[in-house]
Order: structure tokens, then sequence, then C-alpha cells
């Protein structure tokens, strides 16, 4: 699953990137759901980073003598086929889901930016790369991550990676349109006029700019990111068995689901929860930046 | 705007070669061997080494890239691995079921998504727009199997109202084909509802900001008609672009979909595919789905004309 | 939806709505009487490929006993029996085997089964087949006397000729048409043509749904009651859908609703789901069973050391795998012998290594006795096998737990059987450790028992060397009595227990379920489709 894509904002006046995130702010105070929603990822940032320490024991360790058994005081999620404590993995497992969805998040921001900035300006390269964007937009997404990932090797580099891949064209797309806007303004065109090299042209005048938009994108594939990854799980091409993540997680339960349903219950009550809040981050950013924005999502 | 088709046709050309490049060298380059799958448990290397040959997949790249060109130019799209029956005959097997689901589902999101984004966009800023979008947004959230078991273990299981798997062509009666097609396109449906729900919403918040819609109230035309007559028409542009990018979205939800509910579309014939490594269904399929893409995109921009007659190819 | 919503809400509404649409369809259409009885079956996997030759797959195994018939077959108490063959003598010199195949064999296309067909059918298969190469390394020549009759002229006495042809397990010595059959043995065959008690319906065969095949009006059966693969084979049903269904949970639910009549292979796990319905009965058919194994690479670090597979085989605990992979203990447990247990040749000498209690102390210090130095071992694991992946799960954490540095490489089936067959080392892409599982048959006795022959590098994967396997088991060839026979298992057994080639994991069944409406399902380590009636 992809997350939808954004148009550029027009920009009438050179916005100083200060006074944008000063918007920011105030707008998303007024957003109770976008505070939640950023609460609760934040939750899970701390769930992944202190998981060893939230009362869980080790992940890994298989008993087969105490498999299937229902939630109690020593498992307090049960344990699954292999005897091992849910609870326990569903915690670690936010290590997994959540690094997913933040690397993939950066990964594919920052690559298309960098494409997405470059083709803007270089007009020969533009046609090249805007047919090879489409030719990897038309190949669907998840197909295209299965493709690679059984292709390659389970890991999770590879999985981010996949993931990723998929989510570049049309973060290009996005600053590509919004470069191209951004190149007719007055400003821009003195800064050219008057000899400012490429680079510094990019970085002073047209950055600054993009960096919202490309954020509320990058809140969205954030969420999608993670849903993927669930369902690569489910399909049999997502992380490797040995680190559990929600994904994998459900996907190992799944035939389970009428005899131990808490198996996949938790793992996707935490990854339900988590995307839904990164969800509505995103809208509460996208409605603070520019209500016009709102046309395109 | 023929010609302005015409063009377009012929610039999908350099997107597909890039697509056909793209899969045939993943899969060249891919570890994993279909010979020794077949050769099974106990067979030797040279048993491996010789079904590799009686499959052509010892030749070198060009050779296979070259002669799986040539007979894709002449609409072979190839022979699968293991079953040896054509590509194109497994493809055909395959496409009602999928372009069915594909129908319903979207069906089943439009339905639901625009008078909840209607909805919200007129009462918006309300605690009703709040509501119907974080609903939309939930189920966005949700991964599409939890959704598709869920709604398995209540209405098929527990109610035994509708069916727990399968597929009944429609060819075979309405009735069996409903009631098999109820289930996935709802669960498939509910989760493409927030995409475009929240387009809707923002799509006529936008138009219903318009001066000539505020022109429409003073004349005295009728909120409904208003938002009806005026908004959604000139709101269905960004509309009917996310159906568009949807249904390539919606390949992958279908993919799930198909392996819970036993339904034998193409969603699965790719993914039992891809883990086979049978590199002849993948490279077609592939390929298929592109060119899909490119035609429903191609669509939906002609169809741009059609709400908006200043636009003129 | 109107009748539905009606009586919607209480329990057997389903019965009732389906009972009162089903008599209006009744008395509408007016159907006929004689209904054609169709058994859809949920079959262990999918069917990719029809060449039982050309591939080893199980599922294309049991569709070869669906479309093509056998000279001989092994019956439930392991005798040879005769199936196609009407007669067949043995010469003075115990050199020359003379067949004579009953009369009215037809092919499916009308043509007579011929004494040439069976020749070329045999030939084939021999060029694959482990048992068919060691009969074709010991025969001198195959001649069609005619029509009806053919010899074998062997180079010397060789007592197990017909347990080769009665062989019930990948690679089965099916008989098709001479023409098909002399498809060169490393190409696929496309055509699905056999003797067989039912056809093969190419036009309705769907790769990945479903499979159809009709009764073949024109079988002749055996007079005796059906027996494993042998005895009479009549098909009572006159059509057969084996509907591919990849979701156990759905599956299940099918099966509850009625949907599909037959489960081949259920998860042990979801039994309580079909407990509860009275329509439907789980049983274990499978008398013999599967045996899972744990298998290491014998030429590369750290397994190539002797002490540190005895290191291993101190801590395997078969209770544990057994759970891990039958969930009760009703289908899986222990078995502690290189044979399959509960066939002739298993034996219990010198099971104790592995029977005992499991002595952590003293294989963390075997680890140490073997000088391992913390090399990294690669345990192979196929998610998409939960067999296979369950095992790999259990070795990776109790190999950690002596001290090995062990690693689990996941993948899915394909990769690990490529991955696999390399003799590198692990960091050029090479493993120490993967795990799979043989059907009860597969290892019955050293003839088949692949994994357990010191062979070097012309072994099966994991390559063992031992001399005095081998040795042992070409004895076993020439073993004179059954007693010789069974003391031969017994030395081979001890002298594994030592060089460890592999370690047997668990011996466990795998549950199937069907609907009551079925009655005939024949015991057997094979799922037969021939004698099962449908009411």
């Amino acid at each position: 699953m992809d997350s939808p894509a954004i148009a550029a904002p027009a920009a009438d006046s050179p916005a100083a990137a200060g006074t944008l995130w000063r918007q920011l702010g105030g707008t998303l105070r007024r957003h109770p759901t976008a505070i939640a929603g950023g609460v609760v990822l934040l939750l899970m940032v701390l769930v992944a980073i202190f998981a060893p320490w939230l009362g869980t024991t080790d992940p890994l360790s298989v008993a087969p003598v105490r498999r299937l058994r229902p939630p109690s005081a020593q498992h307090w999620f049960g344990t699954d086929m292999l005897g091992r404590d849910v609870y326990s993995r569903v915690m670690y497992g936010a290590r997994v889901s959540v690094t997913v969805g933040l690397a993939v998040a950066l990964v594919g921001t920052v690559t298309g930016l960098a494409i997405g900035l470059v083709t803007g300006f270089v007009r020969w390269l533009d046609a090249i790369v805007m047919r090879v964007m489409d030719g990897l937009m038309s190949i669907p997404s998840v197909l295209l991550a299965i493709a690679l990932i059984s292709l390659t090797k389970a890991s999770l580099g590879n999985v981010i990676f996949a993931i990723a891949i998929a989510e570049v064209p049309r973060v290009v797309r996005l600053v590509r349109s919004l470069v191209l806007t951004l190149r007719e303004q007055p400003y821009v065109e003195a800064a050219i006029a008057s000899g400012t090299r490429l680079p510094r042209i990019l970085v002073r005048h047209i950055l600054p700019n993009t960096m919202a938009p490309v954020l509320v994108q990058a809140t969205y594939i954030c969420a999608s990111a993670m849903i993927t990854e669930a369902i690569l799980s489910f399909i049999g091409a997502g992380t490797p068995p040995d680190i559990p993540s929600w994904g994998n997680i459900m996907a190992e339960s799944r035939s389970l689901i009428q005899i131990a349903g808490t198996l996949l219950l938790f793992p996707g009550i935490f990854l339900s929860l988590t995307v839904l809040s990164v969800n509505l981050l995103g809208d509460g950013m996208r409605d603070a930046l520019d209500p016009r924005l709102a046309r395109r999502l | 705007m023929l010609r302005y088709a015409l063009r377009r046709l012929a610039a999908t050309i350099p997107v597909m070669g890039v697509v056909a490049l793209f899969v045939f060298s993943l899969l060249y380059l891919s570890p994993g061997d279909p010979a020794a799958v077949i050769a099974g448990d106990i067979a030797t290397e040279e048993d491996i080494a010789r079904i590799r040959a009686s499959l052509g997949l010892d030749q070198p790249y060009f050779v296979r890239f070259g002669t799986w060109l040539w007979a894709l130019l002449q609409g072979d799209l190839g022979t699968s691995i293991f079953t040896g029956l054509p590509v194109s005959t497994l493809i055909g097997q395959r496409v009602e079921p999928t372009l069915a689901l594909t129908l319903c589902t979207l069906i089943v999101a439009i339905a639901l998504a625009v008078p909840l984004g209607v909805l919200a966009a007129a009462r918006a800023g309300g605690w009703i727009d709040r509501g119907v979008m974080a609903v939309a947004v939930l189920g966005f959230s949700v991964p599409v199997f939890v959704l598709a078991y869920a709604l398995v273990l209540l209405f098929a299981v527990q109610l035994e109202w509708l069916p727990v798997q399968g597929y009944s062509s429609i060819t075979k009666g309405f009735g069996p084909f409903i009631s098999h097609m109820i289930l996935p396109s709802v669960a498939l449906g509910i989760t493409y509802m927030a995409l475009i729900a929240r387009i809707t919403r923002a799509s006529m918040l936008d138009v219903l900001a318009q001066d000539y819609v505020r022109t429409a109230h003073a004349k005295g035309l009728a909120p409904g008609a208003v938002l009806t007559g005026h908004a959604l028409k000139n709101a269905a542009i960004p509309i009917v672009t996310i159906i568009g990018i949807g249904i390539a979205l919606l390949i992958g939800g279908v993919v799930v979909t198909e392996t819970v509910f036993a339904i034998p579309g193409i969603g699965r014939l790719t993914v039992d595919a891809i883990l086979r490594r049978d590199y002849p269904i993948i490279q077609g399929v592939t390929l298929l789905f592109s060119a899909i893409y490119v035609l429903v995109n191609l669509l939906v921009d002609l169809s741009y004309s059609l709400f908006d007659p200043r636009i003129r190819y | 939806m109107g009748l539905l919503s009606v009586v919607g809400r209480s329990p057997g509404s389903r019965a009732m709505s389906l009972s009162l649409v089903g008599a209006t369809c009744l008395l509408v259409a007016g159907s006929a009487l004689a209904q054609p009885k169709t058994l859809k079956f949920v079959p262990e996997a999918d069917l990719r490929s029809l060449d039982p030759i050309w591939t080893t797959a199980y599922i294309t195994r049991n569709h070869g006993y669906m479309v093509y018939d056998v000279l001989f077959a092994i019956d439930e108490k392991f005798q040879v029996q005769p199936q196609m063959v009407d007669k067949h003598e043995l010469s003075p010199d115990k050199l020359t085997y003379t067949f004579t195949l009953r009369d009215g064999l037809k092919f499916h296309d009308g043509q007579p089964v011929k004494a040439a067909d069976c020749i070329a059918s045999i030939q084939r298969w021999a060029k694959r087949d482990v048992f068919g190469q060691k009969l074709a390394d010991m025969t001198d020549s195959w001649t069609a006397v005619n029509d009806k009759t053919f010899r074998l002229k062997l180079k010397a006495p060789f007592p197990y000729v017909l347990d080769a042809l009665a062989k019930p397990s990948s690679n089965v010595p099916f008989i098709m048409p001479e023409r098909i059959a002399k498809t060169d043995a490393f190409t696929a065959i496309t055509e699905a043509v056999g003797s067989g008690p039912f056809r093969f319906v190419k036009e309705e065969w769907v790769p990945g749904n479903k499979v159809v095949y009709v009764k073949n009006g024109d079988y002749v059966p055996r007079k005796e009651p059906p027996s494993w693969g042998a005895g009479g084979k009549v098909a009572k049903v006159d059509r057969v859908e084996w509907i591919y269904i990849p979701d156990a949970a759905t599956a299940a639910a099918a099966l509850n609703a009625g949907e599909v009549d037959w489960w081949q292979q259920m998860p042990p796990d979801l039994i309580p789901l079909l407990a509860k319905n009275k329509d439907v009965k789980i049983e274990n058919t499978d008398p013999l069973g599967s045996i899972g194994l744990l298998r290491f690479n014998h030429l590369q670090v750290p397994f190539n050391n002797q002490k540190l597979r005895q290191a291993v085989l101190l801590v395997v605990d078969q209770n544990d795998y057994a759970i891990a992979i039958a969930g009760d203990p009703k289908n899986g447990k222990p078995c502690a012998s290189f044979f399959t247990c509960g066939t002739p040749l298993a034996n219990t000498v010198g099971s104790e290594v592995l029977t005992g209690k499991r002595d952590y102390e003293k294989a963390k210090a075997l680890v140490k006795e073997s000088g391992y130095k913390g090399e990294k071992v690669i345990v192979l694991d196929a998610t998409d096998q939960p067999i296979v992946h369950a095992q790999a799960l259990l070795t990776g954490e109790m190999l950690r737990k002596i001290g090995i540095n062990a690693e689990l490489a996941a993948s899915d089936w394909g990769t690990l059987i490529t991955r696999r067959s390399s003799k590198e080392p692990v960091d050029k892409g090479g493993w120490s450790i993967f795990h799979t599982w043989f059907v009860g048959p597969d290892i019955v006795n050293p003839a088949l028992n692949s994994p357990l022959r010191g062979a070097g590098e012309k072994s099966w994967f994991g390559w063992p060397t031992d001399p005095k396997l081998e040795e042992l088991r070409d004895a076993w060839f020439n073993a004179p009595t059954a007693a010789d026979q069974k003391k031969i298992a017994e030395e081979m057994q001890k002298r594994a227990w030592e060089t460890v080639p592999f370690i047997p994991t668990a011996q466990f069944i795998i549950p199937t379920a069907y609907r009551t409406s079925l009655s005939g399902i024949i015991r057997s380590p094979v799922t037969f489709l021939w004698n099962v009636e449908k009411k």
C-alpha cells in the first residue's frame, strides 16, 4: 500500500523556513488528534528503545512444552506455538516495526528529495529519470517488495530497502513539482542570474520550501511502510523470523486465530494503533501547513 | 484528443521497456534455482544441471533476454517452468476473479467513501467531520488480513451468512458470485475507503469555498442541489485521479485477500511464482500490470476533459 | 438475503435456509435424480508439475497414483503384491524374471498396455530414482517377449527387484505409454495419460487452484480388497476435485461449512476447531508418519568434527521437537532410530544416547574438547515450511545454549534447497545445518535411506564420509535372511550414533479430517483416493 501524493503549495511569498515551523506548531495545538498521534508514536519509540527493561524475558527463548498458553500472571499475553512469551515478543517487535517505519520514511524521502531536486533543475536528466520513475511506479509496490526481498535475502536491511524503493518515485514527483514551481519564483531567478552555483541555490532557497510538504509525506510513508511490512510477513517475504516484528508475529500465528486469537490481537492492536497515530499526525501537519494542500490529499 | 491519446500511448513504450529490463535483470541476478526445486530432495548436482539445461536457464544474460523479448514481440509470454502451461493461459484463467474483486472493491470503496467525504466536508470542522475522518483513517490503519479474518470469523463462521472462501464465476449465477465477493471486497474496500474519503473531503472543501458555490447558495438553490449539481462535479477530478492511483495500490491488497479467501486470481499467481522462481510467469505478469497501470492512468487523464470542459488536449 | 436475515440468528440457520432454498430449487428446476458424485479434496500442496519421474514432489506422486498404475505394490504387511502383473516367475538360477500382464489393461487414450510400455517406463524411472539406479546397475537386459509378457535378465542375483518395482514413494515406477516414456528423464512430460483408476481432465486444470479427475470407466481393478497401494483400486466417485486452499484457517472453516469434503493434512493445532463439529471426523490414517531430521554439513567447519556432532546429539531432545512439530503427544513422539519406527528394521541399539536425560554440561565439555573456536554456524530455515521452520528455531536455541555460535538463515524452501547444494564454507554462501523431513516409507531400509550413507561427496546433501557405513550397506544388499538384514541394520545404527551423519528429531503424524459423508478411506502412508465413497 502506498501513501497518497501531495501537490506543491502555490508559494506566493518567499516563506522563510522559520515562520512556517511556527505556523505548524500553532496549528498543531488546535488539532488534538494530531497531538494524540504524536504522543502515541513517541510512546512506541520509547517502548522500542526500552524493551529490555519493560518486564520482558528473552523473546527468542523457546519452550515447546509451554506452547499456546492463554494470558496469565507469568505470561501477560500468553505464549505462542513454540512456547515463546508473546508480551516480550510484542515489546521487542516494536523495535522492528518502528525502525522499519522510520527508516523507510527517512531513506525514501532523502533519496526522493535528492533525485527530485536534481531532476527539477537538470533538464536532460529529468526525462530519463522520470521515465524510470514511471516504470517503477507502474509495478505494484507490494509485488516489487516481495520480488526484491525473496530474490535477495531476508534481512531487516533488505526489507527497508525494498519498501523504500517503492516509495521513492512518489516523493520524486512531489519534490520535482515543488522545484519546478519554486524555480519560477523571482528570488530564485535572481539568484541564478547573479551567478549563484546550483548547490547553493538548492540548499538555500529550494530545500527549505520543500521541507514541509515532504515532511508530511514522510509521515504517510512511515505509516504505510509499517503496514507493508506486516503484509510482506503475511505473504512470507518479510523480516526474518528470528527477529520478532508485529507483522511476522501475526503471520506466524494466523492459522491459530480461532484457537489462540490473542496471538493476533495484541500485535494487531499495537500495529494498528501506531499506524493510526502516525496517520493522524500526518493529517494534522498537513492541515496546519496549508489547507490548500488538502485539496490533493 | 485522439492525437494526444496516441502520443501518450507511444510514450508508454520506453516506460514498459524500463520495466521489462528491470524485472528481467532482477530475476536473472537472483539466487534460487527452480531446477533445484524441481529435482527434489534426493537429486544430485548433475541432475540439477541437466534440468537447468533443459529449461534453458544456463544461457548467458543477453541470449535469455533476447529470446524472451523476441517471443514477447510475437505475442508469446513464455511457458511456466513448473507446470509447462503457457503463461498467457495461466493469466487468462486468473484474470476474471481479480478483475471481479477489484471492481467490487472499488464500488464498495467509492460507495462508502464519497458520501462520507461529502458529509465531512459539508459539516467541516465539527465533530461529525472529525469522527468520520477518524473512522476512515482507522480503516486505513488496520492491515487488510486482520480485517479479512475478522469479517470471516463474524459473517462466515459465527453467523454462517456467507461462504468462507472461494470464487464463483458470474456465469454460474449472480447469487453465488455476489455471496463469494461480499466479504473480500468489503475487507479491501474498507482499507481504501479512507484514501478516497480523504480526497473527496479535501476536494469538496476546496470547491465549497469557491465563489460560484456561494453564488449558487445566494441564488436560492437548495444545499443538496448545490452539493451534487455544482460542487461534486468540480471536485471530481482529484477523486478520479486517486481512483486511478488506487487501482495500482489495489493489486497489493488483492494479493492478501486472494490468499485469505482462496480466490484464484492473478495476485496469488504472481506471489506463488515469485516464491517458486517461476520466472516466465513473474515476467509476464509484471509487464501486464505495468501495461494496465499505464492504460488506466491514460484513461484517467482523458476523463478529465469530461469533467472540466476547460481541459482540452 | 431476506430469507437469510429472517432465519439468520438461530443455530442451524444455515442448514434451515439451505434446505428451504434447496427444496425450492428441486421443485423449480426438476433436477435429475442421479447426481454425479464429486469428491472435493484439499491436497497437501499445489500440483505444479505433472511428471512424477522428473520431480520427486509428493504432490506429483499423489497425482501419479490417480492417473497411473504400477506393476507391483507394497501392502500393509510390507509384502510385495502384484498389481498390473498377472503372473511372475523367477528362473532357478535367479537371473531371469518373467512378467505377464493382466488382461484388459488400457491407457486413457484407448490403447492397450503393452510390454514395451512397461519397459520404457521402468527405464526412464531408473535413470532418476536411487533404487532404480541400483536395479539398472544389476540389469543385463529387458526384453519384450510378446505384447503381454516381458523379461528382465540380471547380471547377478538381486533379491530386491520386486521391492524396487513396488516402491511406494517418490519416485514411483508408474507405467506410461511408450511414446511418452521415451521422453528424456531430465525433461518434463506434458501429457498425463496413464492406465490408472482416474483420468486427468487437463482443460479444467487451474494451477494454484483446482485439479480435476474423472473416473476411468475402462479400469479393471483387481479382485482383492485394497491394502495400501495393493489390491483392488475401485473408484467409487465419479469426479474428484483437488481444491488448493493455502490458508489453514480458511481450509478449516471450509471443511466445517461443508464446502470441501476432505482435508488431507491439517495442522494438529486446529483440531479443536473441527472436533466440535459432528459432521467432521479427524483421524490418523497414516500408520508410519514422517521423520524429521537434522542434517550436518560434513565438509566444512565446524561440523566436520565428529566430537562436535556428538555434542549436539547429547542435547537434542526429541520430545521438544515432537511437540513443536505436532503440537500434541498423540501426533508426535520420539523415534530414536535411524530407520522409521514401526517398520521391520527399526531398532533401539544405542538409542540411549538420544533417549536418556539430556546432559548440557557434558555437551558443553565435549564442545570444548572438540576444539571448537566459536566459528559461525548457519542453520538454514525455510519459513514457508512450518515443520522445517519449527525445527530450525529449536535447533538455533539449543546450539546457543551449549556455546555454539549459531545463526538462522531464513528464506523460503526454494532458496534453502538451492543453498544446501553449496559445498562452500559459510562465509561464501555455504551452510552448517539444515532440517527436512521424510515420509516413513522413504527411510525404511538402507537401500532407500539416503541420509544414512557415507559416500562422501557422492552422498545426499551433507556429504558424510564413512567407508564402514557404506560397507555395511553393501552387506545388507547381499544379506541372505531377514534376521541377517536386521542385524546389519543394528550395526549401521550403532555406527551412526558414533559418526552422527544426521540426527532424527521426531516421528510425527499429520492428521487428516473429512466429513462423515465419506467412507472407505484407506489407512496407508500415502493418501489414495480410490475406494472412497460419498453419501
